[in-house]
């Protein structure tokens, strides 16, 4: 089994799938905080957050990945401090490359919530309100449960959108096998070398299974959730 | 237990102005829609804030508290059931997020009749379930007032029937002030302590309901072709032949038969439009309640009729007749009429619980 992928390719799969997780359980209470600021508050600055939040469903990945790489690799104002004060380092490490995924899967993750959110009916939560609920306790007892299937779908579309990275991972984290090879990239690699068709090949069968993978999922998971 | 409001909000070319203290019982808020009915009271939960209110609860400023810490019983009219949940989750929501040990649980379910619906989900209820469910919720919070805003609008006469002795049930045992709003003068005759007419945003009329509905001059503001005073009475005895003797203070009345157990008191509403009046004592007719009565007052409409406020025995009832008929019959106040009430005018609707009583 093991033999009909290298071990490069299995790395990749391996990469890929920490990657992807790591970045969707570290964007989704961000992506939930945003998706109920867009459809409910109003505070100055309201534009400017949906713009920033969608650019990078609009700008060519390669530009997304340059712009970390100039705020979060090692002489970037943010990359600096994380260096400085953490030691943490994000661009060429795996680290960077979740980090891309999220950015690159966050204007999916957030709209998928939004929508959610935006068909809760605020009267439930006046209703709430009345009953001796702060906001808080209105926002965990109601409002969460409701865009509870939203939230998932918005989580699973961003695992599946962090699988599929490419442009601004290999830009801001570059290529390197073991370290911050990822599906895409690895597939790219193969492609680049002669003979490397039938492992490029077996990497795609497996993208699309992981990703036929998700979608089953997050339809049974929505499901459970409005049955309950 | 007294409901003191006092505030001022000024809409898109429309300004509210209402001041009023409601004694115990049950106060209805009654106007037209637009007239400013529901932001009254939801400036009493909190849900709005006017632009200066004064909002007191037993000596509780409330204008100052955010809506969960008012401790007000909202029952909405389109009922708000958390879908997610059950009833029973439902029920038990508020006290479970202010941490009140759940009290008469059982009490207020029994009361309702809600307790074969615990399990289910709020989509699978009735109209008047949820209704009714809504109430329970409202109730088990906690509350120090009960608000409700046109809680059965949605609902047809029939639920409507089956739900009011529940209301009247809560007016009369939970010693809870109510703070209704409603544009159905039935529903509030039947319901109302004390009446607080709004007009265009201004308070036109408060006082107890039967003193309320049975002033000539502020019926028109209520809509001349429901107006009609309401009387309370004492069930005397079931006859026979189907009827209800009821005594009141001008004499016995007979209503198609009524519910409630020899002895129970009962308020009726009698419409204006179904009493005729009579100089002399008419013989040869086939309707059975001929009141003697004194004209108090008459008040002159508009259109064709009057409306005649007339004292039975300490208690007032309200006419309308033409003003022709008025005319010929030299009605004024102070002289002796009958008044003549047809028994089945009365709908069994418009016969409910009298204060500090059930229907058995």
């Amino acid at each position: 089994m093991t033999d009909w992928l290298s071990p490069d390719g299995w790395q990749a799969v391996a990469l890929s799938l920490r990657v992807s997780f790591w970045a969707t359980l570290l964007s989704l209470p961000l992506g939930v905080l945003v998706a109920v600021a867009l459809a409910r508050w109003s505070f100055p600055g309201k534009a400017l957050l949906n713009g920033l939040v969608h650019l990078p469903l609009i700008l060519p990945p390669v530009v997304t990945g340059y712009l970390l790489l100039l705020t979060f690799g090692r002489m970037g104002p943010v990359g600096g401090l994380l260096y400085d004060w953490f030691g943490i380092t994000l661009a060429f490490r795996w680290t960077g490359a979740a980090l891309a995924a999220a950015v690159m899967a966050f204007p999916l993750m957030v709209r998928a919530i939004r929508l959610a959110v935006e068909a809760v009916d605020p009267k439930l939560e006046e209703a709430a309100s009345t009953l001796g609920a702060s906001r808080p306790v209105v926002f965990l007892t109601v409002t969460l449960p409701l865009i509870l299937p939203g939230v998932i779908a918005g989580a699973v579309l961003a695992f599946a959108k962090a699988m599929g990275e490419f442009g601004a991972t290999i830009t801001f984290v570059s290529n390197i096998p073991g370290q911050t090879q990822t599906l895409p990239s690895a597939i790219y690699a193969f492609l680049q070398v002669p003979g490397g068709d039938a492992s490029a090949f077996r990497l795609v069968v497996i993208s699309i299974v992981l990703a036929m993978g998700a979608l089953v999922l997050s339809e049974w998971l929505a499901r459970r959730v409005v049955v309950r | 237990m007294s409901l003191s409001v006092s505030l001022s909000h000024r809409f898109a070319g429309f300004q509210l102005e209402v001041d009023f203290t409601a004694p115990p019982g049950l106060t209805c808020l009654f106007g037209r829609s637009g007239s400013g009915k529901t932001t009254v009271i939801n400036a009493v939960a909190g849900l709005i804030r006017p632009d200066r209110a004064q909002i007191t609860l037993d000596g509780v400023a409330l204008h100052d508290l955010p809506p969960h810490q008012r401790r007000v019983g909202y029952v909405f009219q389109d009922a708000r059931l958390f879908p997610h949940m059950t009833v029973a989750q439902n029920l038990t929501y508020g006290a479970r997020v202010r941490r009140l040990p759940l009290t008469g649980f059982d009490r207020i379910v029994s009361l309702l009749g809600i307790g074969a619906l615990l399990d289910r989900r709020p989509a699978s209820l009735s109209g008047g379930e949820k209704s009714r469910v809504a109430i329970g919720r409202a109730l088990l919070s906690g509350p120090r007032i009960l608000l409700m805003d046109e809680p059965f609008a949605a609902l047809d006469e029939a639920r409507k029937a089956e739900i009011l002795p529940y209301v009247e049930a809560l007016r009369d045992q939970m010693g809870l002030p109510i703070l209704y709003v409603s544009h159905s003068l039935p529903e509030v005759a039947r319901l109302a302590t004390t009446i607080a007419v709004i007009d265009a945003g201004r308070l036109v009329a408060f006082g107890p309901a039967a003193s309320v509905l049975s002033d000539p001059a502020t019926a028109p503001l209520m809509g001349l072709a429901e107006a009609g005073a309401i009387l309370t009475a004492r069930i005397a005895a079931h006859e026979a032949d189907g009827l209800t003797r009821l005594d009141t203070g001008a004499g016995p009345l007979w209503l198609p038969r009524l519910a409630g157990v020899p002895g129970a008191r009962v308020r009726i509403r009698i419409a204006a439009q179904d009493v005729i009046l009579s100089r002399t004592r008419p013989t040869g007719l086939s309707a059975l309640n001929i009141l003697p009565c004194q004209v108090t007052a008459v008040q002159d409409g508009r259109g064709p009729g009057v409306l005649v406020q007339l004292d039975l025995g300490g208690e007032a009832l309200l006419a309308r007749v033409t003003r022709r008929s008025a005319q010929a019959l030299g009605i004024a106040p102070g002289i002796a009429v009958f008044a003549v009430v047809k028994t089945v005018a009365v709908a069994q609707g418009d016969v409910g619980a009298a204060e500090g009583s059930a229907i058995g």
